[in-house]
């Protein structure tokens, strides 16, 4: 297993490289223009001023290997300084600047990183939380009442996009009911009990609305992966070792079908970083998502090379990450 | 021997066995029908014998295995094992039973846990149906694993790591574990090869002399249950039709299914082989959700009578301890 690892997160160092590339090619190829939202009576000459001041006026192989030399020398050097403390004579090394906000891109995604975590990521834990047992006992009573409900509202709930029920959830707490604020504060600080009443109020609506996509999803991947399981002649056997109910499904069956939803719910941790980037918008959550969106709109060809770059890089992590839990459960998967 | 069973005690008892699956159809998914897999069967089971259940596929062989096991909830009739009724009983008095009676599956890969070391399969009924230590538990594995011939070193392997003979004896093993009197061998054979097969019959049949165990065994080898059976029931379409000793019901076929299923046994010499006089049948099995009237076996039966496709025939002892639903007999009975 330890060498299956080492052996992929090494084949996943060229594969990267690769994508980096390809991201930064679309993006050069993209008729987005960082002066484009400029006002039109600024002269040409000044514009390619502007320009050769961001660097653009370089071929373009000039510029990616630039940018891998900030991303990967310059920006991990930068950190290993900040942590320890030593001082590797970094004045004079070169950081990935955001074209729109002139500031380190890497600064950025900092700042923002906890806002997207808070949300995002408890929206997930709690879509998981809610998913499981809902798809378990759906599974458990097919064809019942619970299962056709369940059946029902997470097929809903995986059809309705969040730009439409984020707002229907606003006009009906934050607006009719006035229970929830509808923007999410992002300068807001948990210092005692009450402001951290107040964090958690903030959270409920984006939570809300992205815990009803995960649930829908997970759900029934939990619940297709338990009847799977269920007329396996396995389950038959436990009962006829006269294990009780509770046995046979919570640790035969349950178990069993963990294998595959584990493998989606790892699969699915890169979105938590993604941001919402819907939901963020919908509820001003100054997150990842936000920021990206932003950046695209701005032509701030940086940050979004970086921002994709990071997401590519936690896709093939956890896509490593699923493969090694597949191999840790499943006792019928070894990699060596 | 076989004749004089009557003063054997009867360990299981089975009288009026029905078991109905229901089926469902139409927009509102109203009870349209039934699949009547196994239609009023009755026998009783001597401690210490073998009572061989033959039949074609979907005659209702392995349903009448698991009902009587009570693996279903039976639609009507009674099943008594070790003097306890317990067609009726719930789940939980049943769990206090279940060490009494066991099973061993047709598919030894399925019917164990993919997850589970053998070691976790074979003592699990120990950790839910007695109080022994760790150690204690261990033992107890060790001395069943010797007991069907696997190696003690096996013990913290997974199931997909053994071949398909290895994975029976693990089956079997599990099913011994707490010390059963009756074991449902339901088609242990079926799925391995030749070889393996005389092997796996024979650890049952030892086991059989070295506990004293009783067994219901399924199967559609007609020479594999004369050799293992004492009395042999075959089954048409959820019904009984014949239920005799062995020597008898090989020797002398009464029910004219019996005459056929009989005759289609291959002959190893060549020239007998081709020169056979079989009784070859015409048509297909009736569906079990709609089984002719009369006799089940009226639309195939080569000496179909009249009174065949108005009466079912009643299930009755034509010769000592032979029983037979034929209406040839019945005539025969009152002629003479």
């Amino acid at each position: 297993m330890l060498t299956f690892t080492i052996r992929r997160l090494l084949m996943a160092i060229p594969t990267l490289l690769f994508i980096s590339l390809i991201i930064f090619l679309i993006l050069d190829l993209a008729p987005s223009d960082p002066t484009g939202s400029l006002p039109l009576t600024i002269p040409p000459e000044v514009r390619a001023d502007i320009r050769a001041s961001l660097g653009l006026d370089e071929p373009i192989h000039i510029r990616f290997l630039l940018w891998l030399q900030q991303f990967f020398v310059n920006e991990p050097l930068n950190l290993f300084e900040h942590w320890t403390g030593w001082d590797l004579g970094g004045e004079d090394r070169t950081r990935v600047i955001s074209w729109q906000t002139r500031s380190p891109v890497v600064d950025i995604i900092a700042e923002r990183m906890p806002q997207t975590l808070w949300v995002v990521g408890t929206a997930y834990i709690v879509g998981i939380l809610i998913a499981l047992p809902i798809g378990i006992y759906s599974a458990y009573k097919q064809y019942s009442v619970f299962d056709q409900a369940g059946t029902f509202i997470t097929m809903v709930g995986f059809s309705i996009p969040p730009f439409f029920s984020g707002v229907l959830v606003i006009v009906i707490f934050a607006v009719q009911l006035q229970w929830f604020p509808s923007v999410y504060d992002t300068t807001h600080e948990v210092t005692d009990w009450d402001s951290l009443v107040i964090q958690l109020k903030q959270m409920i609506l984006p939570v809300m609305v992205l815990a009803l996509q995960i649930t829908s999803q997970i759900s029934r991947f939990m619940r297709a992966s338990m009847l799977d399981n269920l007329s396996q002649d396995y389950v038959r056997t436990a009962r006829a070792k006269g294990l009780t109910e509770s046995v046979v499904v919570l640790v035969h069956v349950v178990r069993n079908s963990m294998i595959p939803v584990i493998t989606v719910i790892a699969l699915g941790v890169p979105q938590v970083f993604g941001g919402a980037i819907i939901t963020e918008q919908v509820f001003k959550v100054n997150g990842l998502g936000h920021l990206l969106i932003g950046a695209i709109q701005g032509g701030d060809i940086p940050t979004v090379q970086t921002l994709t770059f990071i997401f590519a890089v936690l896709i093939v992590l956890f896509n490593l990450i699923a493969d090694v839990l597949y191999g840790i459960l499943d006792p019928r998967i070894r990699y060596d | 021997m076989f004749d004089n069973t009557t003063d054997r005690r009867v360990l299981v008892s089975v009288s009026g066995l029905k078991m109905y699956f229901p089926i469902f159809g139409g927009i509102l998914s109203r009870h349209v029908g039934d699949v009547k897999a196994v239609d009023d069967v009755s026998f009783d089971i001597y401690e210490g014998e073998t009572l061989g259940v033959v039949g074609e596929s979907g005659c209702g062989k392995s349903t009448c295995g698991r009902a009587v096991l009570r693996l279903y909830d039976l639609t009507a009739g009674t099943v008594m094992v070790d003097g306890t009724d317990i067609s009726t009983m719930g789940q939980g008095a049943l769990r206090k039973i279940r060490p009494v009676m066991q099973m061993v599956f047709q598919d030894p890969q399925a019917c164990l846990n993919p997850r589970m070391s053998l070691a976790d399969i074979i003592g699990e009924p120990l950790v839910e149906h007695t109080r022994l230590s760790k150690a204690e538990r261990r033992d107890r594995v060790y001395d069943l694993m010797d007991a069907v011939g696997l190696n003690r070193d096996f013990a913290n392997r997974y199931p997909h790591e053994f071949s398909g003979g290895q994975r029976q004896r693990i089956g079997i093993a599990r099913a011994l574990a707490l010390n059963p009197k009756f074991i449902v061998c339901d088609e242990p054979i079926a799925a391995l090869d030749v070889s393996i097969q005389a092997q796996v019959v024979n650890l049952l049949e030892d086991l059989q002399k070295e506990f004293g165990l009783t067994y219901l065994f399924i199967s559609h080898d007609l020479s594999m249950v004369r050799h293992i059976a004492d009395r042999v029931a075959v089954m048409y379409l959820g019904k009984i039709v014949e239920l005799a000793p062995r020597e008898g019901l090989y020797r002398d076929p009464k029910h004219p299914y019996t005459q056929a299923l009989l005759s289609a046994v291959p002959e190893p010499d060549p020239v007998t082989h081709d020169t056979a006089n079989r009784t070859v049948l015409k048509g297909d099995v009736p569906s079990p959700s709609n089984p002719p009237t009369g006799c089940n076996f009226c639309t195939r039966c080569p000496r179909v009578m009249e009174i065949c496709r108005q009466q079912d025939p009643e299930f009755r002892e034509v010769e000592p301890g032979r029983f037979v639903a034929c209406h040839l007999f019945n005539e025969s009975e009152t002629a003479g």
